[in-house]
């Protein structure tokens, strides 16, 4: 039993590592006033970027500088119709979803021929597992043993660094004097403006963080837990991702128990697979894969504390009216 | 920045057309890229969707799922309204289709079908949207968001119903048996062969769809509840001061969009398919978005939107077919552009355009 919890933990992890990334990608995007749904796409754009690049250079570093160059860019251009344009943030992020989803599928053919898929990684595309000292050592010592050597121990290093990026998150935000920025210009851009301090560009640097959130997201998709890029192989987890973000009420700590819980359930799911449970039956696998989003439009209408969003989102800022 | 500053031609049709040229010319670069000739995909892309009769009718087919669900996204625009769940709703409209094709197909003609299949889709549709539209209206959850999800949840159902509940006895297919002659829509080569439509499945709810176009019109510019869901879109402020119920109009609203979403199932599931299937919507209901944004929110401008969108679909298809570098993804590319320049940077050519239109005015002003 113990066992079967270690085992389910250790794949919660793995499954939550990419929702993580991307969640506090649109941390910083939503903190500051621009309301992201592209971050599925930035995310798919990313995994394709870092598969093809890895794949090239036989470098999971290189990949990963891809990926994450992919995912800024298609920020930029979110930034550049939202920011810049004052569009509508809703409308961009849709297009971004669209043209990550057609572009990687067809570069991908025209450039590797195997049906929009990049080749399998060779050696050093990938990023490894990273075994922990003692962690063999240890193994048989009971209880601790399997929680450090399975659990702690043989992660990679993108899901180590997702984890350090919620306390670095939280310090950014709540701690420095550009966090305070970010979260004074989603809430009352108006504000921001009169202390002479412009809107503009904090934004497209809170746009930039969330490109490069999202490219580690897209990344660990690819080159990490994966070996080379899928045709669609982000599947709405940029969705989950956005769901955790509610959930979490916009808040770095909040959103890693979020994004634990929504990868607690597939993990679950992907367990109970055919199983039966006694007193209930089989609990159909599309039950826990819809539960993410129930649990998220019940926390929406109140039902569970209630997430207000940072004031200001979704609202371009028009400085002055002519 | 306000409209007004253009006249009523450049607003309606000088700035689309810029912003689909740059999408079109962004795409023809797309194509360069992969090594293809764009001047010779546009020609294949126009022949195969206009130059022959069966081509015609894919587009025509096409374009009637995107004016349901271009509809669907219009009428929530003009209550300020952005139903991003059209997606979902269309495929739970398919639910109300098919209960009516397979509970009548086996007794009655189509004609008596018909109405039981509209009816369906559209409560079916008006019902997953019932859920975001109340949560709105009533606790501010933002509807973008929920109907985001709802489309998840709508995908897990109907893989669950189709799956395990509906499903033919016997089949490995997830899908319902095949409907009867009663269940079918006649396909319009049926009924004017002389058009040449081929195995084109355009099918009569292509007028269901005109039909609905003119209904939306009447209801946004010439009822009561249209003036209320305009106002409450211009200014939800004033309307609720002018004493219209913003529960009341958003909700309705809300309805009403999700019914036309849901309707598109009529002419997947009754007109083509004959039998209810999974991820039939693939799509079409993100695709409402970028038709109601180019139709400017106007059945007119829609219907015209949804055949260019039509043309896209069958062109691209037969350009896959012709070039088969460029697959059906370039499709979703070209769209992206669209909901891209068309939507998001809608402002992007504004400025300039009013920078070329005020000194021959003011000019005018002066002479006057």
């Amino acid at each position: 039993m113990f066992e079967v919890l270690i085992l389910t933990l250790d794949s919660t992890v793995r499954l939550s590592t990419p929702l993580l990334l991307a969640c506090l990608a649109g941390l910083y995007s939503e903190r500051s006033g621009v309301v992201d749904i592209g971050l599925e796409g930035k995310m798919l754009g990313a995994a394709f970027g870092a598969g093809a690049v890895a794949y090239i250079t036989a470098n999971a570093w290189l990949g990963l500088m891809a990926g994450i160059a992919v995912s800024v860019a298609l920020g930029l251009l979110h930034g550049f119709a939202s920011i810049t344009n004052r569009g509508n943030q809703i409308v961009s992020g849709v297009a971004i979803n669209f043209l990550a989803a057609g572009l990687t599928a067809l570069l991908g053919q025209t450039w590797f021929q195997q049906g929009g898929r990049t080749p399998s990684l060779p050696d050093g595309g990938r990023f490894k597992d990273v075994v922990w000292p003692f962690a063999e050592q240890i193994r048989e010592v009971p209880f601790i043993g399997p929680l450090y050597g399975e659990l702690i121990s043989g992660h990679n290093l993108l899901v180590y660094s997702a984890f350090l990026a919620v306390p670095l998150t939280w310090w950014v935000l709540f701690r420095s004097r550009f966090g305070l920025r970010l979260r004074a210009v989603g809430e009352s851009p108006a504000a921001v403006d009169t202390a002479g301090i412009s809107v503009t560009w904090l934004r497209y640097r809170a746009v930039i963080a969330c490109g490069i959130l999202c490219g580690f997201a897209g990344a660990y998709l690819s080159i990490a837990q994966g070996s080379g890029f899928g045709v669609n192989m982000t599947a709405g987890k940029g969705f989950i991702a956005l769901a955790a973000l509610i959930f979490a009420k916009w808040r770095p700590a909040s959103a890693m128990f979020a994004c634990l819980l929504f990868g607690f359930l597939d993990a679950v799911s992907i367990r109970m697979q055919g199983q039966e449970i006694p007193g209930i039956g089989e609990i159909p696998v599309q039950f826990f894969q819809a539960l993410p989003y129930i649990l998220t439009v019940i926390l929406l209408a109140g039902f569970i504390g209630k997430a207000i969003p940072p004031k200001a989102a979704g609202i371009p800022y028009l400085k002055e009216r002519s | 920045m306000n409209s007004g500053q253009l006249p009523r031609w450049a607003d309606y049709g000088l700035i689309p057309f810029l912003n689909l040229a740059a999408a079109f010319l962004v795409s023809g670069l797309v194509v360069v890229l992969i090594g293809e000739n764009p001047l010779e995909a546009v020609k294949i892309l126009v022949w195969g969707s206009l130059g022959y009769g069966e081509g015609i009718g894919f587009t025509l087919f096409y374009a009637t799922n995107f004016i349901f669900t271009g509809l669907a996204v219009a009428v929530a625009f003009h209550a300020g309204l952005f139903n991003i769940g059209g997606e979902g709703q269309a495929y739970i409209g398919g639910l109300g289709v098919a209960f009516a094709c397979l509970a009548l197909d086996q007794y009655v003609p189509w004609y008596v079908t018909l109405p039981f299949a509209i009816l369906g889709s559209a409560m079916m549709g008006a019902a997953w949207a019932l859920i975001p539209g109340w949560l709105q209206a009533t606790r501010g959850s933002h509807v973008v968001i929920t109907t985001i999800m709802f489309n998840f949840i709508a995908s897990s159902l109907m893989v669950y119903l189709l799956n395990n509940i509906l499903k033919k006895p016997g089949s490995m297919q997830s899908e319902t048996r095949t409907f009867e002659e009663g269940g079918r829509l006649p396909f319009l080569n049926d009924i004017f062969p002389s058009f040449g439509f081929g195995y084109a499945p355009v099918n009569l709810s292509l007028f269901v769809a005109l039909g609905a176009c003119v209904l939306v019109w009447l209801l946004i510019w010439r009822t009561k509840l249209g003036f209320e869901i305009r106002s409450f879109g211009a200014n939800a402020t004033a309307a609720v001061y002018a004493g219209i119920s913003p529960v009341k109009t958003i909700v309705v609203t809300m309805l009403i969009s999700g019914g036309l979403a849901g309707m598109m199932a009529i002419n997947e599931i009754m007109g083509s398919q004959h039998r209810l299937l999974i991820d039939f919507v693939t799509g079409y209901g993100f695709v409402g978005i970028a038709v109601a944004l180019m139709g400017r929110a106007h059945p007119v401008g829609i219907v015209l939107a949804a055949v260019l969108f039509g043309m896209l679909y069958q062109g691209g298809a037969e350009l896959s077919f012709e070039m088969p570098s460029i697959t059906r993804d370039m499709i979703i590319v070209i769209q992206g552009l669209v909901i891209l320049f068309a939507g998001a940077l809608e402002h992007m050519f504004r400025p300039t355009i009013v920078r070329l239109f005020t000194p021959s005015r003011a000019l005018k002003a002066k002479e006057a």
